[in-house]
């Protein structure tokens, strides 16, 4: 039997490698987003308001939350997208997005509880331990199993993109724009389509993180601290395998837990001191991540031989 | 009625001062990046280390305000020139964007050194300047002060950009990348020199901040952002398009905040952000 800590990590795990799986769909083929908090925070937030302002079960919270994610992820990629904004410029607009979802959630404070966060209203009273209508399960195992599902389904979704053709139109538009417009591939169009559905899975990634936290905050579903935090967790277990940001979120959870437990809460920051002081590393010397450079390393005698 | 007025004026006049602040941020960001091609995204985070340095200096070691200020500019122009040794030099050669990723990684660092050294508690420098009062108006004398060094700053960096030899070269290797180490220049001698003086202003930028704001470790993240999009309003590496762009932005939070909450005067400035990039997508001034 697990107990209850190791299930928590590995439900951490799993929902963190889905929403960097998410992210990275869109990374690989050279549209590095910083504006991902932004689609975690509408996610979360629009489920969790809608349960405890109308009692609107997240069943049907989750439907508005998709839509408006896709509605905000086609006015803000459609224009960069259709003017050519690409590289840093690409990323410093969706900075704003994120940093513009997260002002607007805290502005909001009447409504959303500001900076201080907000609890979805509990719908486990005594003795029941499952809420369907709520989507609030107190077994963890329970949760194990839906991000699990979420986590297969996200792993799927990128073999399709990667399998796609979609995926060689993507490559060549990361290469060269002009070229891959020349030679009749529809760029905005193929842009836009895995934006929509990057931004739709880090949209669910949100509403599963409230849900199974029973807590959301501006600063930890949203803004730009998180949507670093994504772009770094990819980069550390590598952007461009399967696995890779699975690998990532693993690699960063277990280093701020394994350090937690090794210095305890004498040193609060040192993980992230440790953390960020690899992050340089990493891309200064193994740009391909920890998952892409094991790879290399499996595959080069191989070809030698 | 009248007195509405008067309120509105006095937003009015404090965005313009915001605006002269804003304006010394983003102008050493347009300069390393104008110069070298690299967007320091830690370049908040080099602000706040200058900002301990004076806060530390000042009141733990009693250094008076007028040395202790002028050391945390040199401090901070050398992290400027460590960051581009260590960091930015062997990631030159690589894609563009892991170049603004590897500053990422240093803002990261940057910051959980500094939770890590100096805890997260809100450290108060302990100046208390008076409040101007011009009629009906009232200023902090700390932000009139900001204004007027950060005038000051921007002019200096001016002359220096266009009456000196080093000045002229920086420029001419902002122009044409490949063709000035055929004239004798040495690029890495002038990037090396560029971060040194990005620092330099990055340091007088937290001089300036210190005297109104608390030092905490994640300080950087309330006006970095807003640092990065000046700069691409502007056109990143254009120096007059993020002066311009600075006294904008500067009003909308301003006068924003003033009709609503200050939150809401910063949505207002991001998303007339977002538009803007799409009515001119280099920035206002293309380079």
């Amino acid at each position: 039997m697990i107990g209850n800590y190791p299930l928590h990590l590995m439900i951490l795990v799993l929902l963190w490698g889905y929403i960097y799986t998410g992210w990275s769909l869109m990374g690989r083929l050279g549209m590095v987003s910083f504006g991902h908090g932004a689609f975690m925070g509408i996610g979360a937030y629009t489920v969790v308001m809608l349960w405890n302002h109308f009692g609107l079960s997240p069943w049907l919270g989750a439907p508005a939350a998709l839509a408006l994610t896709a509605a905000v992820a086609l006015v803000i990629a459609y224009p960069c997208f259709r003017f050519k904004i690409v590289g840093h410029y690409f990323a410093l607009v969706t900075l704003a997005l994120s940093e513009v979802t997260r002002l607007v959630i805290t502005a909001m404070r009447d409504v959303t509880g500001g900076s201080l966060g907000a609890t979805p209203n509990g719908a486990l009273t005594e003795g029941r331990s499952v809420a369907i209508g709520a989507l609030q399960f107190s077994d963890k195992w329970v949760w194990l199993a839906i991000i699990f599902a979420f986590w297969l389904l996200g792993l799927w979704v990128w073999r399709l993109v990667d399998r796609g053709m979609g995926r060689l139109a993507l490559q060549a538009i990361s290469e060269d724009e002009e070229a891959a417009a020349s030679i009749g591939i529809h760029v905005t169009r193929a842009k836009l389509q895995v934006t929509l559905v990057s931004a739709l899975m880090t949209c669910t990634g949100g509403i599963l993180y409230a849900q199974y936290q029973l807590y959301v905050n501006p600063d930890t579903v949203s803004g730009i601290a998180i949507s670093l935090q994504m772009v770094f967790g990819v980069i550390a277990g590598g952007m461009f395998v399967m696995l890779g940001p699975t690998v990532g979120a693993a690699f960063t959870l277990l280093l701020a837990e394994g350090l937690r437990l090794a210095f305890g809460n004498k040193y609060p920051a040192l993980d992230t001191t440790i953390y960020g002081a690899m992050l340089v590393l990493f891309i200064i010397f193994m740009p391909k991540g920890i998952l892409g450079a094991l790879l290399d390393l499996v595959r080069r005698p191989r070809r030698a031989s | 009625m009248e007195i509405f007025d008067i309120y509105l004026l006095e937003a009015v006049l404090n965005g313009l001062l915001l605006g002269g602040l804003l304006a010394l941020l983003s102008l050493g960001l347009n300069l390393i990046f104008g110069v070298i091609d690299v967007v320091w995204i830690c370049y908040a985070e080099l602000i706040m280390c200058g900002m301990y340095a004076v806060y530390y200096l000042h009141v733990q070691y009693h250094w008076p305000l007028y040395a202790a200020m002028p050391a945390a500019i040199v401090i901070v122009a050398m992290l400027g020139v460590l960051l581009h040794q260590l960091v930015i030099k062997p990631v030159l050669a690589a894609e563009p964007i892991n170049q603004l990723l590897v500053t990422g990684g240093v803002l990261f660092f940057l910051q959980a050194a500094a939770t890590l050294a100096f805890g997260i508690d809100f450290k108060n420098l302990g100046v208390s300047l008076p409040a101007v009062r011009i009629g009906e108006m009232s200023f902090s004398a700390a932000r009139l002060i900001a204004f007027g060094a950060a005038v000051l700053g921007v002019l200096g960096l001016f002359v220096f950009l266009r009456k000196t030899y080093l000045g002229t070269a920086i420029r001419a290797i902002s122009q044409d990348r490949a063709i000035m180490p055929l004239m004798g220049v040495s690029p890495g001698r002038i990037y090396t020199l560029t971060s040194a003086l990005g620092g330099a202003l990055a340091g007088l930028g937290s001089c300036l901040l210190v005297l109104q704001y608390d030092v905490h470790p994640a300080i950087g993240l309330s006006f970095g952002p807003i640092t990065f999009l000046i700069c691409v309003m502007g056109g990143l590496g254009s120096m007059a398009g993020g002066l311009i762009a600075a006294f904008v932005f500067a009003q909308f939070i301003s006068v924003g905040g003033f009709f609503f909450a200050v939150e809401w005067g910063y949505v207002i400035a991001f998303a007339f952000f977002i538009g803007m990039m799409f009515v001119r997508p280099q920035g206002l001034f293309r380079r």
